[in-house]
């Protein structure tokens, strides 16, 4: 597919189609984040990316053998591995049992909120939450660091680069 | 450009709504879905509309990007303070029971604050990654 | 068979598969961040299912059911997890665009071979 227009949308697209399949999982919060962030910043960061660099992509120039052969290998390992996983949706798995009930009963009395997703991430993981609020930040940082302009325009971002000789 | 009237009007409809409901998830976040990220999301997504009907330049006018990276920097301050704040009361970093009289009622107030933290970088940092791309232009092509 | 009733998970790893696959074989910048893209939504669809109890509902507590009847919810600790990983899923995605728009303004191109060769010439 060549029309990267396209692929911006249909990306879109499939982060909406796993917001519905988050929901039917029971994962609302989830759901909400991942249509708000997926389905809506992440295709606008693409399209405004496309609106820089071009609307169109060159043909591959060689036969995709090796990718493909890696991604079946690796698709071959990964269904091997699954072997030994328990059912879907079993209440017996071992993922309920060693952490999750101690918040499911004691987060009423012990945090307060209703939302168990929200007082987990917020007062037992807080501190998870707050290196990923530092994360965010960081990619911030990052993208202005290579993105902005500071009020310099681009011939003048030029004319100093050269004058120091370095390009 | 007659479409562009329907467009303008709509996003002048739409944008306070978008604000609203951004509010509502962010303080409605104990109760049903919702939370410091998607509040932050959608009330950056109210700005990024404006700035996407009205031009870039214009929404900088409503929204500096200074102010944006000034948010971004102050929610990540307001939830790491809050955790300060609880060791100097005497608990652990981030122990929200000593912030009121009473361990629920401290509880929260700590998630509260730290949810507003999160919502105000998640806001700052995706306007001022918009207006990053968006402001760019295409001189060099 | 008891291998057969597993093959939820490879539904997963199939679109974990496409996903790495459009990374690793098309040459266009974008195109693997996409790839990407679709490689990190897979995992999040894959941890979710595994939190997931047949019969639970939304981990939100609720009030009007009475006391008498168990309400069973789904795990809600994968959720907080996959919380995590969404928003630091955006802000890579965020700084590899950032990458690429750099890219095509010092190359010209967004095409990693053509980036390569042109790298090679000026060594």
């Amino acid at each position: 597919m060549r029309n990267l227009f396209a692929v911006a949308i249909l990306a879109g697209i499939y982060s909406l189609l796993s917001a519905g399949v988050f929901t039917v999982l029971d994962a609302v919060d989830v759901a909400f984040t991942e249509a708000a962030v997926g389905a809506g910043i992440a295709t606008v960061l693409m399209l405004g990316t496309l609106s820089l660099v071009g609307w169109e992509a060159k043909a591959a120039a060689h036969r995709p053998f090796l990718p493909l052969f890696v991604v079946i290998f690796t698709g071959g390992t990964l269904i091997y591995g699954t072997l030994d996983m328990p059912p879907l949706g079993g209440p017996d798995n071992p993922v309920h049992h060693h952490v999750v009930p101690r918040y499911i009963e004691e987060s009423p009395q012990e945090v307060g909120p209703p939302n168990i997703v929200t007082s987990v991430l917020a007062s037992y993981r807080g501190y998870d939450t707050l290196g990923e609020t530092t994360v965010v930040f960081t990619a911030v940082v990052g993208v202005l660091l290579l993105l902005a302009r500071f009020g310099i325009s681009r011939h003048e971002e030029k004319r100093r680069w050269r004058r120091r000789g370095l390009g | 450009m007659r479409d562009q009237i329907i467009l303008r009007i709509a996003t002048k409809v739409l944008v306070p709504l978008i604000l609203l409901f951004a509010l509502y998830v962010q303080f409605h976040g104990d109760y049903g879905p919702g939370g410091g990220f998607q509040a932050g999301v959608i009330f950056a997504a109210a700005f990024i509309l404006y700035g996407l009907v009205y031009g870039v330049g214009q929404a900088q006018m409503v929204l500096s990007l200074r102010f944006a990276r000034a948010c971004a920097a102050l929610g990540v301050l307001l939830y790491a303070s809050v955790g300060v704040v609880a060791l100097l009361l005497g608990g652990n970093f981030l122990d929200y029971d000593v912030l009121a009289h009473d361990p629920v009622h401290g509880q929260h107030n700590g998630i509260l604050l730290v949810e507003l933290g999160v919502g105000i970088t998640v806001f700052g940092v995706m306007v001022a990654i918009f207006y990053s791309f968006a402001g760019r232009g295409r001189a060099d092509s | 068979m008891r291998v057969l009733g597993l093959y939820n998970y490879w539904i997963f790893i199939f679109l974990m598969m496409v996903g790495f696959y459009i990374l690793i074989s098309r040459p266009n910048m974008v195109k693997k961040v996409a790839g990407l893209n679709i490689f990190q939504t897979s995992v999040f669809i894959f941890y979710i299912s595994m939190g997931k109890i047949f019969g639970g509902t939304a981990p939100i507590i609720t009030h009007d059911v009475g006391d008498h009847g168990e309400v069973l919810y789904s795990n809600p600790l994968p959720h907080v997890l996959i919380l995590t990983a969404i928003v630091v899923g955006i802000s890579t995605t965020a700084l590899a665009l950032a990458l690429v728009v750099r890219i095509r303004e010092e190359y010209g191109t967004v095409e990693a071979d053509e980036v390569h060769l042109m790298d090679l010439e000026a060594e």
